[in-house]
């Protein structure tokens, strides 16, 4: 991971807006056309063989950060770059043989997954799509060593089996095998265990730590500290569209600079019962993403909050107090 | 003394439609006291649902029940409906993890507790509404907001309402099954704290159904683990973590991540719990057992106490007094 290779994914400031509907009586009596401020200047970068973690409450913009740069919805500005090519503006044509080499992963298997294909024609079905392997033959030694690298060994135990024959686990080793088929160089997790018994979480989790070792970048979305503390190489905290601290995962986790990231840190239940300490709980919830507060966007939930803060929106800069040259947050306090 | 709440042996059965029968919960005994706080935990399927549907008398008509359930030492579950029902919302209250699947969507959440507090003959017209209003603020919502429908409150809102609702009418014992399940970290917290609060302020006893260990650790004194419809290993949170003696539990923990402890080796549990619709041989977690030995494979283990304040069901409590593993 030396920074002078090429990142296989670097997003720049950027921004996805979802328009409110109007309705006629609000389009006659010619009322503002509100957005959605899902995404709201997103900058990120994600090595080979590297875990980013993007965190964050429901409603932050994480998911839709991961679609944007996917580009199953389109940004509003900002760019998007991946093996160094700027994919920003890339029509449906010229996406294709891109999308190989970016696949994502969703969150329930139970929901992913076609009930009625068997696993061989689950995993076999995106080489067919991107008209990969020219014999049935290759596609079906291509779909064995798909379900191999995805823990399902040996294949052949789970070619013939339909999804409501498998686990939890298994199924979602299943959707991992049927986006590995492609060979892609980006994976995109969107809560890949948050489904899952807690007894196969770590089975999944490693696995994917395997696929990085061997040169997968992985973006993987969470609202779990604690996994994306352990299983992460960086972390970025994401708050109303914007990311708000990011940093090398240790580092953001013992070092954090940024209230809100304190805040989560402190309300992460721990195993230890004698661990039990008072949270920081932050009061009221999330503002909606239409009307953005002016400034920094977390100060009506900020404890530390100052005046200057009302008016000053802070960008992703080094903090004072931290050790790490790759650790950033957004705090005109940090 | 008599135990506030006391469940004594209690199976439940489901038909199925081929003829078989799963059984669901084999032989399940906890019990509160007034402010405890119990959580039961265990995987997706182990019971743990239906052992507190069994004791709000909530089961569907598919299901059978046996064993008792005490409430201050009178049983509820021998009687059926007629001898639950005077009980139920009244003594025992539960919330469910969808919060807005508890509420009426076309009524406010206001009314639908004054419809609550006036069925059980707690109070009338505007006297019920006074205490709704009071409910509502003791919960954290503003009383100002009982003309708010379910959809126009975020989810954790919704779960406060619904548990406004589970005490109006005064309940000893609150039953709360994943009630953060949905939620996010910081929700969670706050719904949490609530939980916390109306223990120590009102003495409400609580069984915490959840999947999630640390949310016990933080927030229960007791814990009961199940594992393929039977507890498996019962005692104070603290030594069910310091010093488990079932395999499971100590597995459990360990394929649990922990914030600060990112060193550690997270491992999951190889296989998948056993199937309850065929008669189980030997202890049911043996297959996925790290330390499994000669009597796993033929004799199930019941649950005995290890100490004054633990139980396991582990074979290996027999063969020494230390900690299996």
């Amino acid at each position: 991971m030396s920074a002078q290779t090429t990142p296989l994914l670097e997003v720049d400031d950027l921004v996805v807006h979802y328009p409110v509907p109007r309705g006629l009586i609000g389009l006659l009596r010619r009322r503002p056309q509100l957005a959605v401020h899902a995404v709201d200047g997103v900058t990120l970068a994600l090595q080979p063989g590297e875990l980013v973690a993007l965190v964050g409450e429901s409603g932050c913009g994480k998911t839709t950060t991961a679609q944007a740069v996917l580009r199953l919805v389109d940004p509003v500005s900002g760019s998007i770059r991946f093996q160094g090519d700027d994919i920003t503006e890339l029509g449906m044509r010229a996406l294709r043989p891109l999308r190989r080499r970016m696949q994502i992963v969703y969150q329930d298997p139970y929901e992913s997954l076609d009930p009625r294909l068997r696993v061989q024609a689950t995993v076999e079905e995106p080489l067919l799509i991107h008209g990969i392997g020219r014999s049935r033959a290759e596609r079906a030694s291509l779909v064995r060593n798909a379900l191999a690298r995805a823990g399902l060994s040996p294949p052949e135990l789970f070619l013939e089996r339909f999804p409501h024959q498998l686990s939890g686990g298994q199924r979602q080793r299943v959707a991992i095998a049927a986006a590995l088929v492609l060979d892609p160089q980006l994976l995109v997790a969107d809560e890949p265990v948050s489904m899952l018994d807690v007894s196969v979480r770590a089975g999944v989790l490693r696995l994917l730590e395997e696929l990085k070792a061997s040169g997968l970048g992985i973006l993987m979305i969470t609202h779990d500290l604690s996994t994306a503390a352990r299983f992460a190489d960086r972390i970025a905290v994401m708050y109303l569209g914007r990311i708000v601290e990011e940093g090398p995962a240790g580092e953001v986790v013992r070092n954090p600079q940024h209230p809100y990231t304190k805040a989560l840190l402190s309300v992460v239940p721990r195993r230890d019962p004698r661990m039990r300490r008072r949270p920081q709980i932050l009061r009221g919830e999330t503002p909606d993403a239409v009307r953005i507060p002016s400034g920094c966007r977390f100060h009506p939930r900020c404890p530390i909050a100052i005046d200057v803060c009302t008016t000053e929106d802070p960008s992703l800069r080094r903090p004072d107090a931290t050790q790490s040259p790759r650790h950033r947050a957004a705090c005109l306090l940090a | 003394m008599t135990a506030l709440l006391e469940v004594e042996d209690l199976h439940v059965w489901f038909d199925l439609q081929d003829g078989g029968e799963l059984h669901a919960v084999q032989g399940v005994s906890v019990g509160v006291e007034p402010g405890e706080r119990l959580g039961l935990v265990g995987e997706s399927g182990c019971g743990k649902t239906t052992t507190v549907l069994a004791l709000m008398g909530l089961l569907p008509p598919s299901a059978s029940a046996s064993g008792r359930v005490l409430l201050e030492g009178k049983d509820v579950l021998a009687g059926g409906e007629a001898s639950m029902r005077p009980h139920r919302w009244t003594d025992v209250a539960i919330i469910f993890q969808g919060a807005m699947n508890a509420l009426n969507p076309v009524q406010t959440i206001g009314s639908q507790i004054v419809e609550a507090i006036e069925l059980h003959g707690r109070a009338r017209r505007t006297a019920a509404r006074v205490q709704t209003g009071e409910l509502l603020e003791s919960v954290g919502i503003p009383a100002a907001r009982a003309d708010r429908f379910p959809h126009e409150l975020s989810g954790g809102m919704r779960q406060r309402a619904a548990i406004a609702m589970a005490l109006s009418c005064h309940p000893k014992v609150l039953i709360a099954d994943e009630p953060t399940t949905a939620l996010d970290v910081m929700v969670q917290a706050q719904i949490l704290e609530l939980l916390d609060s109306l223990c120590r302020d009102f003495g409400l006893a609580l069984i915490l159904v959840t999947h999630d260990l640390p949310v016990v650790a933080q927030l229960c004194d007791h814990g009961a683990v199940m594992y393929a419809g039977e507890i498996v290993e019962r005692g104070l949170v603290d030594t069910l973590y310091h010093a488990p003696r079932h395999p499971y539990t100590r597995l459990l923990f360990a394929a649990t991540p922990d914030l600060g402890q990112e060193a550690e080796e997270i491992v999951s549990i190889p296989g998948a719990p056993p199937r309850l619709d065929r008669p189980l041989v030997g202890c049911p977690f043996r297959p996925r057992c790290d330390s499994a030995f000669g009597p796993c494979a033929t004799a199930r283990p019941l649950l005995r106490s290890v100490s004054d304040v633990q139980s396991a069901a582990c074979h290996l409590n027999d063969l020494h007094s230390g900690a299996p593993g």
